[in-house]
Formats: C-alpha cells, sequence, structure tokens
C-alpha cells in the first residue's frame, strides 16, 4: 500500500500531532505539580507548530491523498482545521485559569484535548468509512473521558454517563448505517461509494434507510434535535472548561464529517438527506430557541443556543450547493469563535469556589467591570445576530444558500426563530447593563485570559471587517 | 449456502435488542454497557456478511477495528461507572435524574 | 494625484485621533487627547484642502476608486470606495476645516468638563463618519455614514447625560430620524430594485432607464418610480437637515455643548441631507413632481421657522432656528434645481453659521452658562472679539452686499425667481419674507447681547423664569464678577471662521456658480438653467454685483428688517413689549412653535405611549413573566415547558428520542416513497 515515505507527506501535521502528544503524555509523569505550566505551553506549542505543518502544504484549491485514499487533504479539510487548532489553543488559554481555580490543573485535560484533536483532524480528512469512524470514536472517547475530567463531582459523573451511553448508540446508528451502505455499493471508499450510487443500480429504499442512519449519527455529534438530549445535560454538568472544549472544535469536526459523508459521499442522495436534515433544523431552530428561553443557568442557556445555532449550520448544508456548504462552513467557524468568548466570559468571572454559570451572576456588571460587560455584550449580539456584528452576516450567508435552494419556508422559519432568540441574548445583556448589582465581581484572570478574552470578544466586531475575504476562502475551498 | 438476507435479518434482531435494551432498562448501568457491546457485534454481523458475500475483505478489516473500539469503549465505559459509583454511591439508572430541564 | 492613499489618510486620520482620544484616554490625559485629536483632523483638512486645489485650479479629474469589498451578497455588493470630484471636494474641505476650528475651541469651551477627552474622540468619530459619508461612492457607504454622524449626533447631544432635558432632546432626535432614515432606506432598496445596483456611477448612469416606469402599490394606483424614489430619499433628507414637519429635534438638539452645536447642527451634519441631494441630482432632475415638493418643503421652513427665532429668548436657540431657516433656503435651491446654489449656500452658511454658534458659546461662557438673552446686553465693551466677529457673521447671515451669505442668498432668490415650476412663486414671495425675518431676528440677537443696558450681575435672575431651557450648566454657580473675553482657543476659531465669512462668496461665487466647476458632479436636465438670470447680473465681477445688489429688493428688504430691530432694540426696547401684547395671539402661536411638538406629543409619543402598555400587557406579562414564573396560557410559554419536560434527566427518555426520531424519519420515508 505504502508505496514510499513521501505519499505520507500530507499526513504529517497529524503525525506530529500524534508525536507531541505521546511527548505530553510521558512529560507529564515527570513533571511535578508546581511546573505543570510546561505542559501547557506545550500543549499550545503543538497546536501552532501543527498549524504551521497544515499551512506548509495548505491545500485550498487542491486535493491530497494518502494511505490510499482514506485519509485525504483538502481545502475545505485544512480550514476547518486550522480554526480547530485556533479556537482549541483559545480553549487551553482559558481553560487554564478554571483548571487552576478548580485543583483540577492536570495534564489528562491537556492529552485529552489534544487526543481529541487528533481525532477531529482525522475525521475532517476521512476518505474512507472507516477513517471517518476511527477519528469520530478518537474524539468522542476524549470528550467521555473530558467530562468525567472532575472525579469528585457527581453532576460530572452523570454527565459523562449519559454522554457516553448516548454516544455510543449514536456512534451504533452511524455504523449500521455504512454497513448498509457497504453492502449496496460494495466500498467503504467515500468517492468509490458516490460513484457506486451515481450508477443508481441500488435499491432506493435501502439505500435512503442507510442515509437515514448515517444523517442521525452526525445530527447527534451536532447535538440537533431530536438527537440533542445530551447537549444540556454536558454541558451544564461538565467542568466548565471542558464545556468551553466541547462546545467550540467539536462543532467545526461535524461540520466535516457531514461535508465528507453528506456532500461527498452521498452527493447522489442529496434530495433524501437534504429532507431529512431540514426536519432536523426546523426542530432544532424551534426546541433551542423556545428551550433556551426558560433557562436560568448560562451555560444549559447556551447548551440550548448551540442547538438553535446547529439548525443554521443545517441549514447550509442542506442547501446542498457549494454557496450552501461555504455558509455552514462559515457559520461553524464564526460560532466556534463566538462560543469560545461566551464561555471564557464564564471562566474569567469565576474563581476559586465561585462558579459565574447563572445568569443572574452578571447582575450589574457593567457597573463593576464595563470593559467585560461591553465584550459580552458584543459576544452576546453577535450570538443573536445583530447587524454589523458577524453573527448577523453569517446567519445572512446561510439563510441566502437556503433560499436559493428552495428552502423558503425553513429560512422564515429560521428568522422567526432568531428574532425569538434574540430575546434571551438581550436578558443576558439587560441584567448585565440594568440591573443592581448584588455582588462583588472579583476578577481574578490572569493578564492572558484577559488579553485572549479582549481579543475574542473585539473579533465579533473585526470579522465584520474581512467578512468579505472569510467568506471567500471558505467558498474558495470548495472549488 | 445461507442466503445474506438470513444474516442481515439476524443483525438487525440483535441491533434491535440492543437498542431496546438501552431504553428499557431502568435499573443497572452495567447492561447499558452490554447493550451497547451487543450493538456493535450486530454491526460486525453486517459487516461480516456484507464482506463474505461481495468477497470483499473491506469489511472484515473493518470488524477488526470495530471490536478494538469497542474494547476502547468499554474501557471508558467502566471508568466513568467507577467514577459515577464514587461520586453518587448508585449505579441505578432512575436515579441519575439531577440534570434536566 | 489623488491617490487612494491620500483619500484613506484623510478619512482615517480623525478615526485614529478618535480611537486614541477615547480608548486610551485615560493614558494619554487630556492635553494627550486634544493634541491627538487636532492633530488628525489637521492633517485631513490640509489634504482636504489640497485635494481641493487639485481638483478646483489644476483640473484634476475625478476619482471614483474603490478601496475595499466588504462583502458579496449574490448580485448586492458591498464596497468601501471613494468618489472625489468638485462637490465631494467642497464638502472635504468644509467639514474638515469647520470640524479643525471647533476642535480647537472645544479645549477652550470643555476645559472644566470632566468628559473632556470622551468628548475629543466624539468630535473626531464624527469627523471620521462625515468624511466617509461624503467621500463615498456608493449607497450603502453613505447609508452607513448617514447613520454613523446621526449616532455620534446623539451621544453629543445627551453628552450630558445626567440632565433629564437632555436625555428627552437625545431620544427625540433620534426617534425622529428613524422616520427619516426609513424613507431613506426605502429609497435606497428602490434604488436597489429598479437600477440592481448601489454603486453612484452605475445607477446615474442607468438612472434614465427609470422615465415612465410605474409602481402600483395597490389596485389601480400608480406611482412613477423617479417621484417615489426621490420622495423616500428625501425624506431621509428632511429627517437629517430639519426640514418642516421633521424639524422638531434641531432645537432641541441645544441641549448638546455648544461646539457641538456649530459642528454637526449647524455647519455639517445637518446639511448632509443638502448634499445628498446634491449628489442624487441625476436622479431628482427626473422627477419635477418630488422637486416641487422639495420646493414648497424647503420655503415652508425657510420662512416659519424665522418667525419662531424672533421669540426666542435662548441664544442657542435664535441661532438653531435661524439655522432651520436657512437650511430651508438651501432646499429651495435644491427644489429649483440650483444645486450648485445650495452647495455654494451650504458651504458659506457653515462658515457664518459655526462662527455665530461658536461666537454664542463664547458669550456663554463669558456669562458663566448663563444662555437667556434678556439678561445679557452690553456685551461689546468686555469682550471685542467676540462682539466684532459676531456682527460680521450676522451681517453674512442677513446677506449683507460683499459679505459670503449675500452671493449664496441672492444666488437663491434669483434661481428661484427664474424656476417656473408649481410652488415657484410661493417660494419665491416665502424668501423674500424670510429675508426680512432673517435680518431681524439675527440683528436683535445681536442688540439684546451686546448693546443696550447690561442686564446681568443683578441678582433678581432665579431660574424660576418661564424659560427653562437648558442651560450650559457645568455645575458653577452664577458669579457676580464681570464677563471677560475669552481665551485664544476661543477668540481664534471666531476670528479664523470669520475670514471666510467675510471673503470667501466674493472670490468663489463667479466659479462655483457660473463656471463649469461642478463638471459631471451635478447633473442638469437638458436645457434647464437655473442661474441663468442672475449670470447675466455677475458678469461685470462680484464687486460690481454687490454694488448692484443695493438696488434689489432683497438687500433693502434685510435692510429693513435690520432696521425695524435696531429700532426696536437699541432705542426703543418698550416698544417690544408693547408688541409682544398687541400680537399676544400670534406671540403665542411663535413660542409654542406652532404647536409641533404638542402634537407629536399627543399623538406619537401618546399613542406609542398606549401601544407600549398594549404590547407590555399582552407580551411582557403574558408571554414573558408567565413563561419565567408560573406558566400561563401563552402558546410560546407551554411549548418550552413542554420542551423542559421533554429534557426529563432519564436517560432512557433521551435515547428513546433518539429512537423516536429516527422512526419518524425512516416512517416518513417509507411513506414518501
Amino acid at each position: 500500500m505504502i508505496e514510499n515515505w513521501s505519499s505520507l507527506i500530507p499526513l504529517l501535521p497529524e503525525v506530529f500531532l500524534l508525536g507531541m502528544i505521546c511527548v505530553i503524555l510521558i512529560a507529564g509523569l515527570y513533571i511535578d505539580e508546581k511546573r505543570r505550566g510546561i505542559i501547557h505551553f506545550l500543549a499550545i506549542l503543538t497546536l501552532a507548530l501543527t498549524a504551521v505543518l497544515t499551512l506548509r502544504h495548505f491545500a485550498v484549491g487542491q486535493r491530497y491523498t494518502a494511505l490510499g485514499g482514506m485519509f485525504v487533504r483538502d481545502g475545505v479539510g485544512d480550514i476547518l482545521k486550522l480554526f480547530v487548532y485556533l479556537s482549541t489553543a483559545i480553549v487551553f488559554v482559558y481553560a487554564k485559569h478554571w483548571l487552576r481555580a478548580n485543583k483540577l490543573f492536570s495534564p489528562e485535560f491537556y492529552v485529552l484535548a489534544l487526543f481529541a484533536v487528533l481525532g477531529m483532524c482525522i475525521l475532517i480528512s476521512g476518505g474512507n468509512l472507516l477513517t471517518i469512524y476511527l477519528g469520530l470514536e478518537l474524539m468522542a472517547l476524549s470528550s467521555y473521558a473530558m467530562v468525567a475530567l472532575n472525579r469528585d463531582s457527581p453532576v460530572a459523573a452523570e454527565s459523562a454517563m449519559k454522554y457516553f451511553v448516548l454516544g455510543a448508540l449514536a456512534s451504533g446508528l452511524l455504523l449500521y448505517g455504512m454497513s448498509i451502505l457497504y453492502g449496496l455499493t460494495g466500498s467503504l471508499d467515500i468517492t468509490l461509494i458516490a460513484k457506486a450510487l451515481e450508477s443508481g443500480r441500488q435499491p432506493e429504499v435501502a439505500v435512503a434507510f442507510a442515509v437515514v442512519f448515517v444523517v442521525v449519527g452526525i445530527g447527534f455529534k451536532f447535538g440537533a434535535v431530536p438527537f440533542h438530549m445530551w447537549v444540556p445535560d454536558v454541558y451544564h454538568g461538565a467542568p466548565t472548561a471542558v464545556t468551553l472544549f466541547l462546545a467550540s472544535a467539536p462543532k467545526l469536526a461535524a461540520v466535516g464529517m457531514a461535508f465528507r459523508l453528506l456532500a461527498e459521499g452521498l452527493e447522489p442522495m442529496v434530495k433524501d438527506w437534504a429532507q431529512m436534515l431540514g426536519f432536523l433544523a426546523m426542530m432544532s431552530l424551534v426546541v433551542g430557541n423556545l428551550a433556551a428561553i426558560a433557562q436560568t443557568n448560562l451555560k444549559r442557556m447556551l447548551a440550548y443556543s448551540t442547538i438553535s445555532h446547529v439548525g443554521f449550520i443545517l441549514l447550509g448544508i442542506l442547501a446542498g450547493s457549494e454557496q450552501g456548504y461555504a455558509a455552514a462552513m462559515f457559520y461553524a467557524i464564526t460560532y466556534a469563535l463566538m462560543t469560545t468568548a461566551a464561555f471564557g466570559m464564564i471562566i474569567a468571572l469565576s474563581h476559586s469556589g465561585f462558579e459565574a454559570e447563572r445568569i443572574e451572576d452578571f447582575k450589574g456588571l457593567n457597573q463593576r467591570q464595563p470593559w467585560l460587560a461591553f465584550l459580552m455584550l458584543l459576544v452576546m449580539a453577535s450570538l443573536g445576530g445583530f447587524p454589523p456584528l458577524v453573527g448577523f452576516f453569517s446567519k445572512l450567508y446561510v439563510l441566502q444558500a437556503a433560499i436559493n435552494a428552495g428552502w423558503l419556508w425553513l429560512a422564515i422559519v429560521a428568522v422567526v426563530m432568531a428574532v425569538v432568540g434574540a430575546y434571551y441574548y438581550l436578558r443576558v445583556i439587560k441584567v448585565m447593563y440594568f440591573d443592581e448589582p448584588d455582588r462583588e465581581h472579583q476578577i481574578q484572570a490572569p493578564g492572558d485570559v484577559r488579553v485572549v478574552l479582549a481579543a475574542n470578544g473585539l473579533l465579533q466586531l473585526f470579522l465584520t471587517l474581512f467578512v468579505g475575504s472569510l467568506t471567500a476562502l471558505c467558498v474558495a475551498a470548495w472549488q | 449456502m445461507i442466503p445474506l438476507s438470513y444474516w442481515l435479518v439476524l443483525g438487525a434482531l440483535l441491533f434491535c435488542i440492543s437498542v431496546a435494551g438501552i431504553f428499557i432498562n431502568r435499573k443497572n448501568v452495567i447492561v447499558l454497557l452490554m447493550a451497547i457491546e451487543l450493538m456493535l457485534l450486530s454491526v460486525n454481523m453486517n459487516f461480516i456478511a456484507f464482506s463474505r458475500y461481495l468477497d470483499d475483505m473491506a469489511g472484515q478489516v473493518f470488524v477488526f477495528f470495530i471490536l478494538t473500539v469497542a474494547a476502547a469503549e468499554a474501557a471508558i465505559g467502566l471508568a466513568i461507572l467507577v467514577v459515577l459509583f464514587r461520586a453518587r454511591s448508585t449505579i441505578n439508572v432512575a436515579e441519575l435524574d439531577t440534570l434536566r430541564g | 494625484m489623488i491617490t487612494e492613499s491620500l483619500l484613506l489618510t484623510i478619512a482615517l486620520a480623525p478615526l485614529v485621533g478618535a480611537i486614541i482620544a477615547g480608548l486610551f484616554g485615560r493614558q494619554v490625559g487630556r492635553a494627550g487627547a486634544h493634541t491627538v485629536t487636532i492633530l488628525g483632523v489637521a492633517v485631513s483638512t490640509a489634504l482636504s484642502l489640497y485635494v481641493l486645489k487639485l481638483i478646483a485650479l489644476d483640473g484634476h479629474p475625478d476619482v471614483n476608486l474603490s478601496v475595499y469589498t466588504w462583502f458579496e451578497i449574490g448580485s448586492i455588493k458591498a464596497e468601501v470606495g471613494f468618489l472625489v470630484d468638485p462637490l465631494t471636494a467642497v464638502m472635504m474641505s468644509v467639514v474638515t476645516s469647520v470640524s479643525l476650528m471647533v476642535h480647537i475651541y472645544t479645549i477652550g469651551y470643555m476645559h472644566e468638563d470632566p468628559g473632556y477627552q470622551r468628548f475629543f474622540a466624539y468630535i473626531s468619530l464624527f469627523t471620521f463618519s462625515m468624511l466617509m459619508l461624503v467621500m463615498s461612492n456608493n449607497f450603502m457607504q453613505l447609508f452607513f455614514g448617514w447613520e454613523a454622524v446621526g449616532l455620534v449626533s446623539y451621544l453629543l447631544i445627551g453628552f450630558w447625560y445626567k440632565r433629564p432635558t437632555a436625555i428627552f432632546a437625545n431620544l427625540k432626535a433620534f426617534l425622529v430620524n428613524r422616520v427619516g432614515d426609513f424613507g431613506f432606506l426605502l429609497g435606497i432598496g428602490l434604488v436597489l430594485a429598479y437600477l440592481g445596483s448601489l454603486d453612484y456611477a452605475t445607477v446615474f448612469q442607468k438612472a434614465p432607464e427609470l422615465v415612465g416606469q410605474t409602481f402600483n402599490p395597490w389596485g389601480t394606483v400608480e406611482w412613477a418610480v423617479p417621484t417615489l424614489i426621490c420622495l423616500l430619499l428625501f425624506v431621509g433628507a428632511m429627517g437629517k437637515s430639519a426640514q418642516v414637519p421633521l424639524h422638531v429635534w434641531l432645537p432641541d438638539s441645544m441641549e448638546g455643548p455648544t461646539p457641538i452645536s456649530a459642528l454637526i447642527h449647524a455647519a455639517t451634519m445637518v446639511t448632509a441631507g443638502i448634499f445628498m441631494v446634491a449628489r442624487m441630482s441625476p436622479l431628482y432632475e427626473l422627477s419635477e413632481v418630488a422637486l416641487s415638493t422639495i420646493l414648497v418643503i424647503g420655503s415652508i421652513t425657510a420662512l416659519f421657522m424665522g418667525f419662531i427665532g424672533i421669540v426666542q429668548n435662548d441664544i442657542k436657540r435664535v441661532v438653531a432656528y435661524s439655522t432651520l431657516s436657512q437650511l430651508g433656503y438651501m432646499t429651495v435651491a435644491l427644489g429649483a434645481s440650483a444645486y450648485s446654489a445650495a452647495i455654494f449656500h451650504l458651504m458659506t452658511h457653515a462658515f457664518f453659521k459655526a462662527l455665530l454658534f461658536l461666537g454664542a458659546g463664547s458669550v456663554i461662557i463669558a456669562m458663566h452658562h448663563e444662555q437667556d438673552l434678556r439678561r445679557m446686553g452690553g456685551l461689546r465693551k468686555y469682550m471685542p472679539i467676540t462682539f466684532a466677529t459676531a456682527w460680521i457673521g450676522t451681517l453674512a447671515l442677513m446677506g449683507f452686499p460683499g459679505t459670503s451669505g449675500f452671493y449664496s442668498k441672492d444666488a437663491i432668490l434669483y434661481a428661484v425667481g427664474a424656476a417656473d415650476r408649481p410652488g415657484a412663486t410661493f417660494a419665491y414671495v416665502c424668501l423674500m419674507i424670510g429675508v426680512a425675518v432673517t435680518a431681524f431676528y439675527s440683528f436683535r440677537m445681536l442688540y439684546l447681547a451686546f448693546h443696550g443696558q447690561e442686564r446681568f450681575g443683578h441678582d433678581d435672575h432665579g431660574h424660576g423664569h418661564d424659560d427653562h431651557h437648558g442651560h450650559d450648566d457645568h455645575g458653577h454657580g452664577h458669579g457676580d464678577h464681570k464677563p471677560h473675553e475669552t481665551p485664544w482657543v476661543v477668540t481664534l476659531p471666531l476670528i479664523l471662521l470669520a475670514i471666510p465669512s467675510l471673503a470667501i462668496g466674493y472670490f468663489t461665487a463667479g466659479p462655483l456658480l457660473f463656471g463649469d466647476f461642478f463638471g459631471s458632479a451635478i447633473h442638469l436636465a437638458e436645457g434647464r438653467e437655473p442661474l441663468a438670470a442672475m449670470a447675466e447680473h455677475f458678469g461685470h465681477g462680484p464687486l460690481a454685483f454687490a454694488l448692484h445688489g443695493f438696488v434689489t429688493a432683497p438687500v433693502w428688504l434685510a435692510l429693513a428688517g435690520a432696521g425695524l430691530a435696531t429700532y426696536i432694540y437699541l432705542f426703543n426696547p418698550a416698544l417690544a413689549d408693547k408688541a409682544k401684547s398687541a400680537l399676544a395671539p400670534i406671540h403665542r402661536l411663535l413660542e409654542r412653535k406652532y404647536g409641533f411638538d404638542e402634537l407629536y406629543q399627543a399623538v406619537f409619543a401618546k399613542g406609542s405611549v398606549l401601544l407600549g402598555r398594549v404590547f407590555w400587557r399582552a407580551g411582557d406579562q403574558t408571554v414573558i413573566d408567565g413563561l419565567m414564573v408560573n406558566g400561563s396560557a401563552a402558546l410560546v410559554d407551554r411549548f418550552a415547558h413542554a420542551v423542559r419536560r421533554l429534557q426529563s434527566g432519564f436517560l432512557y427518555h433521551y435515547a428513546f428520542m433518539m429512537i423516536l426520531g429516527l422512526i419518524v424519519i425512516v416512517g416518513a420515508f417509507a411513506l414518501l416513497k
């Protein structure tokens, strides 16, 4: 299979990442508690170097394969990966503060997160059902363990168990769909599957049956309704640092997975899966937004808000056009950057023994910490899709793609639900600006957290200026 | 030779049993882990049957990977179970409802 | 050469200043904040004048370049771009130079204010926004600039946010402008819908296609598209340039600090509407109806707002009403197709009105933040520089031959006199009377403030007078010591503004009005020469024209107005009170500003309060409160709770939901296939 070593060059970033994970894993054994900062530094360095390696053979406009087509490098994958690295690095900066404050600062967090990143990379680059499955499981298994990171927390253990069982169920369903696809097409390779389906010799019902199972697997990874039940509990129960991680990068990986399986592998079945995704998107938009209104816990509210944002991402994917995929990708990228900032804010306001996770913990923040309140305002407004923040544009692009693809009714649902959704974001803003503070807002976050948080919050504003270039990049990835 | 459909029906039955095991069982979390194993095995049954009838080795290779992943999954599952029991002193599925709403 | 980097520097220099002063105000300190913002605006001013020189004197061709493509959605392309032609160059120079003067003046005016750095950041930000507005080469940027200047204006009206009157004025400006912006946005939307582009060049080129197209909103009603577009855009201009009936916010905006009144509410922002219409001349030339409407609205504003100016006692409000009236003149010029005359008047007005406002501000400083004209008088011996410059400003405003205001106002009067579209006669009469009114109220103000008896220093003035307009009160009391001339940072801008107020008309009237100065920037329909009548008289040069002015009606009307004011307020002050009681009903009408405020209060404000209450009942109480507290009958609420109940916390329910989802999808497909 391997003709020569140079054929492995596309794999270089992942190989390097794996090597560094092993180094960190071993280093973690020998570095005593006081100098754990080295692990943190190493982890971020690893991500940075992996990003450099990815950029060295940046595949926009190209397509490299390795391992006989099992591993694919293309523009879509590379862009998604770069933002996976970026959001994970941001997560690490925020997480360190939280982990320290909660006495959970251990190498395991970093090793597991990096393994999950590796899984995401493999998933995003998967050219074969096998690699997709393996990447998915590597990501998922690491995530389950991360949720249970705090071994003394009953809620964390409960949410980890729920996540695990439901995740295993979802991957079982996905596998079942994959096995049927394999049986129908006689191949595990994505492109060969697409080719075989193109011929249309398979019984239509059987193919549709397989597609349902695959869509369910993808829907679970996204957290789309009705496969969303794990999302609020896991977001709520997991340690905030882990929630932060789970909310950002895995969404990008899920987009990658949807692209590989649906846009490439099941491309001939686009009519079928677009309708299924339409159902999921509608349910996600409605349920996510309505349930979020009734929440008092910010982490839980953000979980439901994630579900509603997933509805928008699906709206882009189900357009089934390059424009739609680019819009979905843009949405996922900007969403990942918004959500890190939102959870980063919770972390910045938390300190040992106190978790700023209820909405009322933000009461009167403007009077105590006007700068943080302003950043939170930007993030909430961007999540809510208020112009001229970047969240507005990502919604706009997705809606446009959906309308162009003839999904007008769904676009209308999305707009109506976005208006409903604006309410709960505004409520956070209202609490910050118009309520009287009922406690001191102690900020113990170190300098790096503040700087990154400021950059992350202001990004909502600055990205607006570069909306054109960023979308152009997303579009270019699909050509 | 046994027709393919027999194998597929068997796989589907095993799959349904495992799925039912996940949502009907209200007692013990360990039963859930068993159901998950069963589900993966039913998929394996599908893959092997297809592989045999398509005369293609890739399906059987996939099965080996699924078995490996299943082992890892069981390890993680049991680890979470231990953590859960330490923290809650119970592994009753019906009592895992502090997070809701 | 006018390059992209040159234009970017002009636009961005004030922004950089604003960012430094705004975000790092604490670090750079007061001196740092004003140095950096003044430096930024000075750079812009110098470069703008250079651009003007290139365009006006060296015959540099027009520049139209797009700098950055912001985003593309389908066929809509949002770009940042610059269009520099004579019209833009004039506007840029006026905006930056007045802004520079105001920046310098602010050092003196605001020196005690705790929000010093914030203030400088705002005015620099305003300058940036205004430059983006005038330099734009497309509707999108125009609209963003339009909103941005509005935003800064609201921020500045409410600058002293602890005063309830300031907050009220702020709210009023915001609401009234929303009405205008709504029309403006609809207009832009129609342009996009019918011409498929937001780019000026494309739109203007395609504009003739609009002729004859109709839009039927319902049934058999048909509206001509060009008229509809022009009127909608003009609604925007009415909001921004405070034309009747959307004028009510401007007098109240005087709650803001005086430098702002000069910069935003007299010289630049309020003229954005005028500029916009002139810029859109290729569109407006297509619609006689729209131009007639503009003509009538402008003339009503010009005359009737002037009347109100006569009865005002607050020095800033007199100037504010005079601004309204002068904006009316410019609007009339637009309506008469004399776009160049409108821009010319815009320019001269920017200088002399900024001068008058800053002069009023100087008086206010000297009087320790007293704004009531009835408590001034005799100031000329205490503040000679302010006095002299105020005279110059007043002469320019009344249109005394030779001053800049004379040329621009005469141009408008000639154009209106020559116009033959419906409403032109009415407009002409209004403007002629307006000339006398203008002279009357401006001399009244001059005499009350600077001449006559000293009416300050007596302790009889409490705050209990009928006049409870906000004063520029920084929190220090009214000392009894004598007023004194203000420091050089205040008087220098006065002197620098007095020069163009006096002389700029003399030098620029010829080329601006009659030369081919504006070139393609202003488009006139075939055979239209609104200024031909004036050109005839102007043939012998500006001096001869000024002398000729003495034998024309407007100057005599102005002199009559001034003379009447002189007689009443200088020689026979008792007459004013007699006139007041003799004409009590009219006086009351004017004092109540024709009742616009009461009307709006009654209809819109009360109505919206009522509407708000209904929504509060329906929305807040039932939906929100119900949803939050105790699950009322509202549908949303039920649903939210149903969803919450579904999230039961039980693992097997979750798994069941997933399987159910699977079965639903499979079932749906089994049924459909």
